[in-house]
């Protein structure tokens, strides 16, 4: 990490210039987007890329010999070389593309789930996780007869370490965390809960699904067995997203779907499979998607992920202040290291109507429980409003939303 | 009780929304407003068998026939749903069962509140529509039996 991150060098007017879809009024007002933690906006390079592949070179890749299916299956593959270098895997055989985190999880649920878990065994998840890294969970281990237990949420929003700790046990055979809290924004230490996991003999899933926008992400220094990332988090397309294995693991896995491309030899005696990465990737993929995530990651290197972290911090510190301010406003989530995403609560007003509110003005938010009931039944409640920022975020924007919401106690008291 | 007939309520809803222009803002306001004036609605009607389901607003409903006409009663856990509800009871109570399961509304498009009733599935109003109507069918048929 550099000690002196040159941030005044962020053109912020310039990064915006690059999002077509953010210069629009919503209900007469300037779109204010603040729901990136469902989804990001796409800079021009990343549409471009996916109109410069259907206009120049669409093709079925890895198949054919034609001019056209060898320039499609090479942008391909130099994808899965930026994604590995994007989370630094060892190997780009590592590297396996998915529709994105909710189906890597899954993948590694029924794949290595079936496999390796048997009745009586234990999963570990946490009570900050998204229904994505919960739900592919209790079907294996209904399916196995295995039982999961919950690392406990602090009233700050982070993780019971101790706790942690405590559960873990020569049953333990998956532990399975977030990076970074799409409800709360809570950066978890995944570098530790990784290494008391391998102490325990248990393998290691990590959400990243939030950090792709915002951390730094090192496969090899966290440790972990398995990483899971989604385009659309990290200013990439929808549907596309890659899971991180290590090798050893990825290789006694058995496939997850069956078809086209993950085959070496099929007869009706027997099949043999593909060796990884293509194992794992059955039938033909987004490609598309996928050449154009690679646009996504590249625009992320061309303003340096740090320097757009800096930002983000900023953005959520002014955030945090103006709001701390309004008259009954309650924040959840108050971690000491956080991702740009701001949960908040304000007494007497149901975050339904605040965030319809906020809309007539422009300003997008999410309300409700955003994927992670078992979190707010933690808190007590039945779901916030979520401000979450990305890069292109500006601290003007958020005294649109300040003023709004200001706007709102003002008629309600 | 309004003698008035369903479209002629909704078009007053909507002449008095006209003054509004389609600011947002102000029309959810307004809304909020109105339904700050809803009767409340009996603790005991705020039950499961009551509830009319939305993801994120719950809407509770009560209806019973009068005359010959239904009459509803309702509340909401969020103020811009309470105050469509307000809207939904103001057109469709003190109306017979026919004339209700037969209405069209129209007022939430002409208000610019179309998009609950749209893909929007958050707040249950659409859900609320069709249970007013359903109460209407049902209570026309159990005068009928007796």
């Amino acid at each position: 990490m550099s000690s002196a991150i040159d941030h005044s060098a962020l053109d912020i007017k310039k990064i915006r210039s690059e999002f077509p879809v953010l210069h629009q009024k919503v209900n007469g007002k300037p779109l204010v987007y603040f729901d990136n933690a469902a989804t990001t906006q796409k800079p021009l390079r990343v549409i471009d890329a996916l109109d410069a592949y259907y206009k120049g070179y669409n093709a079925n890749i890895h198949r054919g010999i034609h001019t056209l299916a060898e320039k499609a299956t090479k942008a391909f593959e130099e994808t899965r070389e930026t994604v590995r270098s994007f989370l630094n895997a060892s190997e780009k055989e590592e590297v396996i593309f998915t529709k994105g985190t909710t189906e890597s999880i899954n993948l590694v649920a029924a794949s290595y789930g079936r496999r390796f878990l048997h009745e009586g065994d234990e999963i570990i998840l946490s009570g900050l996780e998204h229904h994505s890294n919960i739900v592919p969970w209790q079907l294996i281990a209904e399916e196995k007869g295995v039982r999961i237990r919950v690392i406990p949420v602090l009233e700050d929003g982070t993780l019971d370490m101790d706790a942690y700790g405590e559960l873990l046990n020569d049953k333990t055979k998956i532990v399975a965390v977030n990076h970074a809290s799409n409800s709360l924004g809570t950066i978890n230490p995944v570098r530790k809960i990784t290494k008391m996991a391998h102490e325990a003999g248990a393998v290691v899933l990590i959400d990243g699904a939030q950090a792709g926008p915002h951390l730094h992400i090192d496969v090899n220094d966290i440790g972990c067995d398995f990483y899971a990332i989604s385009a659309h988090k990290f200013y990439g397309p929808t549907g596309t997203g890659a899971l991180y294995g290590k090798r050893e693991l990825l290789e006694s896995m058995p496939p997850y779907q069956g078809g086209g491309e993950m085959i070496k030899d099929v007869s009706f005696d027997g099949t043999t499979y593909n060796d990884i990465p293509y194992k794992f990737e059955a039938g033909t993929p987004n490609i598309a998607d996928v050449i154009a995530m690679k646009e996504a990651i590249l625009f992320l290197d061309s303003w340096g992920k740090e320097k757009m972290a800096l930002h983000e911090s900023e953005l959520l510190s002014y955030a945090t202040d103006q709001t701390s301010a309004l008259k009954g406003f309650r924040r959840i989530g108050s971690a000491p290291e956080k991702v740009s995403v701001l949960s908040f609560l304000i007494e007497g007003i149901h975050p339904f109507d605040i965030g319809q509110m906020l809309d007539a003005r422009g300003v997008a938010v999410r309300t409700g429980h955003h994927c992670t009931q078992p979190l707010m039944d933690h808190f007590g409640i039945e779901g916030t409003v979520r401000a979450s920022f990305a890069v292109y975020n500006t601290k003007e924007e958020i005294d649109q939303m300040v003023e709004g919401l200001d706007r709102i106690i003002r008629f309600l008291k | 009780m309004s003698k008035d007939s369903i479209n002629t309520i909704q078009d007053e809803i909507i002449d008095e929304f006209g003054i509004l222009d389609g600011d947002m803002e102000m029309t959810n306001f307004y809304i909020m407003e109105l339904g700050q004036k809803l009767s409340p609605l009996d603790e005991k009607y705020k039950t499961d068998d009551h509830i009319v389901k939305g993801c994120q607003s719950k809407v509770w409903m009560n209806a019973y026939m009068e005359d010959g006409n239904v009459i509803y009663e309702a509340d909401s856990n969020t103020a811009i749903t309470k105050g469509l509800v307000s809207l939904l009871v103001r057109v469709f109570s003190g109306h017979q069962p026919d004339e209700i399961v037969n209405a069209e509304l129209y007022f939430p498009g002409r208000i610019g509140m179309d998009r609950f009733i749209g893909t929007q599935r958050s707040n249950g109003f659409a859900a609320m529509i069709k249970q007013m109507k359903l109460y209407a069918i049902a209570l026309k048929t159990k005068e009928e039996s007796i």
